[in-house]
């Protein structure tokens, strides 16, 4: 496992030259900004001037092309700069702190987990209307399949005008692992919103959900108030949840937040919550500002690390 | 007058059978689950013997652990499932189960044979298979008691005649090795 200490050494090291060379494109691209800024601010001075002092109406003329030119121009370059050093950014700075987390694994900085897969996983039931995603992660760790990208999926309501509006299902990491044990069941895994809001109550609710499987209650306290458990097989649920997998969920969850998990297809998908769109380049910060990068090898190494957290390398069971 | 007094009537009638059909139900899933146990007790056995004949030929010393166990699971079959003899002999399987494990570490070869890692890896599933539905007959006994107890669900129990049923103690050689388990590689 790659710490800190040693992410600060190979970002001194490695990506600070890249770095330096993408944090000279962005400063360029914050002067496409300025002379935007200058373009509106000279183009609405002269129009003003033109008002006040009675000048010719070429004045006006003048003030627009001003105002058009600047904004078209240096917005056409800024819009190029950023596409650029975004590419440039993902390719050899998040490829490379991939690489560095374990040479296992692959990045690929326009592809995602599919829709299909994020709606197999059945933790989200609500139906997708828009759907996209980038930054996919795979490969192996140690003997577990493992795949995650950022996922942005989103569902659509239309009020009464007819405007449609979009409002988020999920967005964050989504992962898939392949599980260590043999199942054929569906067990899910959600924040429990209920119990938490509702009490006793709560537990009514989660047994009326009748979208969901048989609500399963397990023994582990702590977990039970954190989670509600849907699954097809009581035993099986169990089988799944073993007392230490319980405890360590809920010690990933202290790590990353709000999670939704879900077993099923012999593989396990975790949907961590993020509001950030995270591994973009910065615009108004340096580059070389370490907290941001730290922050992005912070959250890859979170999702890689689901697999010492959840245990998943461990095949003492009959499945290889 | 006559039909709120009738209204009344359907309501509590209503509710009676709501309260009954729950209380069977949690009491099928007792029996269900109890039954499920049984299930992976008998898969446990069925791998008994293959395992004493993998690890006999190299296990001369500890011929009298493999004796016992083949003499336990014999005895497991005679005892019907669910008497309190039946649960001394279960728990004493799970022990020798144990006994032969740590043996086998003497035996470098057999531990790392085909043949035993892949029964090894199919004992651990079973023992965890095992472990999950004792929890999950434990979950459904304390659902069921739930109901026994708590009003007024239990006025309809005592009608019928249920009675609290006991949850399953995990035997205490079973439990650390269950913990510790995942944490172990091949």
């Amino acid at each position: 496992m790659k710490t800190t200490e040693d992410f600060e050494t190979y970002f001194s090291g490695e990506l600070t030259p890249t770095l330096q060379q993408l944090e000279s494109e962005r400063k360029k691209g914050v002067q496409m900004m300025w002379l935007i800024i200058l373009s509106i601010v000279v183009g609405i001075g002269l129009a003003i001037a033109t008002a006040v002092l009675r000048i010719h109406f070429v004045g006006y003329i003048l003030a627009g092309l001003v105002f058009l030119a600047g904004t078209i121009v240096f917005g056409i370059k800024l819009s190029r700069i950023r596409r650029d050093v975004k590419i440039h950014y993902k390719e050899n700075v998040i490829k490379k702190i991939v690489e560095f987390i374990d040479p296992h694994l692959n990045y690929n900085a326009t592809s995602c987990i599919s829709q299909g897969e994020f709606e197999q996983s059945k933790i989200f039931l609500q139906g997708v209307e828009r759907y996209k995603g980038d930054d996919l992660v795979q490969g192996t760790i140690g003997k577990t399949a493992v795949r995650f990208s950022e996922i942005h999926s989103e569902y659509c309501t239309t009020d009464k005008d007819g405007k449609r509006k979009y409002h988020t299902i999920f967005k964050g990491i989504f992962f898939i692992a392949d599980f260590n044990k043999d199942f054929i069941g569906e067990t899910i895994v959600l924040p429990d919103t209920a119990e938490k809001l509702f009490g006793k109550l709560g537990k009514f609710f989660q047994k009326m959900n009748i979208s969901r499987p048989k609500l399963i209650k397990l023994e582990d306290p702590i977990f039970e108030k954190a989670f509600a458990v849907y699954g097809t097989d009581q035993v099986e649920a169990r089988y799944i949840l073993t007392p230490a997998l319980m405890s360590r969920i809920m010690e990933f969850k202290k790590k990353s937040g709000r999670i939704h998990l879900s077993f099923l297809h012999s593989s396990v998908y975790i949907a961590i919550s993020e509001r950030k769109n995270l591994f973009e380049p910065p615009f108004m910060k340096s580059m070389l500002d370490f907290d941001i990068v730290e922050g992005y090898f912070n959250y890859l190494q979170l999702s890689v690390q689901i697999v010492e957290d959840l245990n998943l390398n461990t095949r003492i069971w009959s499945k290889e | 007058m006559i039909w709120i007094i009738v209204g009344v009537v359907v309501f509590i009638l209503l509710v009676m059978i709501i309260i009954n059909n729950s209380l069977v139900s949690r009491k099928n899933q007792v029996d269900n689950a109890f039954a499920s146990i049984d299930v992976y007790l008998k898969k446990r056995s069925d791998l008994i013997p293959q395992l004493v004949d993998t690890v006999k030929g190299y296990m001369k010393h500890e011929k009298e652990v493999l004796t016992e166990i083949t003499r336990l699971r014999t005895a497991a079959q005679s005892n019907e499932f669910g008497s309190n003899d039946r649960v001394v002999i279960e728990n004493d399987i799970t022990a020798g189960l144990g006994k032969i494990a740590i043996a086998v570490e003497n035996y470098p070869d057999l531990k790392a044979g085909e043949n035993y890692l892949m029964l090894q890896r199919s004992i651990n599933e079973v023992e965890e298979q095992l472990s999950a539905s004792r929890r999950a007959f434990n979950a459904s006994v304390t659902d069921y008691n739930n109901g026994v107890e708590s009003i007024p669900s239990n006025i309809i129990a005592g009608m019928k005649g249920y009675k609290l049923k006991n949850v399953f103690t995990i035997p205490s050689e079973s439990r650390p090795a269950m913990e510790e388990r995942p944490d172990t590689t091949f």
